[in-house]
């Protein structure tokens, strides 16, 4: 049972909104997202293997801008000037990408 | 900090699409898929990803007004960005014996400005976590630095979190 020392440990562990075994957890999630992420070289997703790549990579960006950055906890402002500056970087270059016809080729 | 961090995420995203454009452009030299080594970057991958884990918690550490903790935890970090970095220029040093150079093709130029550029700012990131640990040493007021660590730390996050980008689109994601 934990004593009420090792509980004000914790909490005093707990910056941004989280625990130091909260931190270990995300970094566990991040590392078996990768193990899948490595997976695909491997094995055969079909038409599975692009989309699924995308969206755990999207899944890792957000958790460790989120956590580990703690944006999630931050003020807002904060989380709207880097979104901005992701989005806007994403426009631009999906823009100039499409002027090449990448996304035709 | 956020503000620069959002610019930063403006100059990966235009190395980024520049490798996208040309990575197919390999004339005759090797293509991406005879030249890289996913079991090895996966680990190295892994590597920086950890690394993150412990950029927290000397963090967590510096908050706490704890010292010792933070220094430690900084080494570490930076050791383990060392390790990613060695990672990097071995296997440079692998892609150009087979014949992969930095003008061999606009795939090979592109790959190596993309990669050097985030390898660079590991290195940066570095020397400013080896920094604070000697400035650390040498400070009489425990727990004075933290705001500062805590920038070093999000530079450092950022920094892994655009391998995360190039990860899964310039190695997983074949031409």
């Amino acid at each position: 049972m934990e004593t009420a020392h090792e509980q004000a440990h914790e909490s005093s562990n707990a910056d941004h909104g989280m625990s130091t075994s909260g931190y270990v957890r995300i970094a566990m999630i991040l590392a078996a997202i990768t193990g899948l992420e490595v997976s695909t070289y491997y094995v055969d997703f079909g038409p599975l293997f692009l989309p699924a790549l995308l969206i755990m990579m999207i899944i890792k960006f957000v958790m460790v801008v989120s956590y580990f950055m703690h944006l999630k906890f931050d003020n807002k402002i904060f989380s709207m000037m880097f979104y901005a500056g992701l989005i806007l970087a994403i426009g631009v270059y999906c823009a100039a990408l499409g002027t090449f016809k990448f996304f035709l080729s | 900090m956020w503000l620069f961090l959002g610019s930063e995420c403006l100059l990966f995203g235009g190395l980024i699409s520049t490798y996208m454009l040309y990575r197919g452009r390999v004339g005759t030299g090797p293509t991406p898929s005879q030249v890289f080594d996913i079991p090895f970057t996966s680990v190295s991958s892994f590597v920086l990803l950890m690394s993150s884990l412990t950029m927290v918690f000397a963090v967590s550490a510096a908050a706490k007004k704890d010292n010792r903790a933070t220094s430690l935890w900084l080494t570490v970090t930076a050791l383990l960005g060392a390790t990613f970095v060695g990672g990097q220029v071995y296997e440079f040093a692998a892609f150009m014996s087979e014949g992969l150079g930095f003008t061999t093709s606009l795939f090979g130029s592109s790959f190596y400005v993309l990669t050097g550029f985030h390898g660079v700012h590991v290195t940066v990131g570095i020397i400013m976590l080896m920094a604070m640990v000697g400035i650390l040493q040498r400070s009489e007021v425990p727990g004075e630095m933290s705001e500062t660590i805590e920038m070093i730390g999000l530079y450092w996050h950022f920094v892994d979190v655009v391998w995360i980008i190039i990860f899964t689109l310039i190695y997983l994601i074949p031409a």
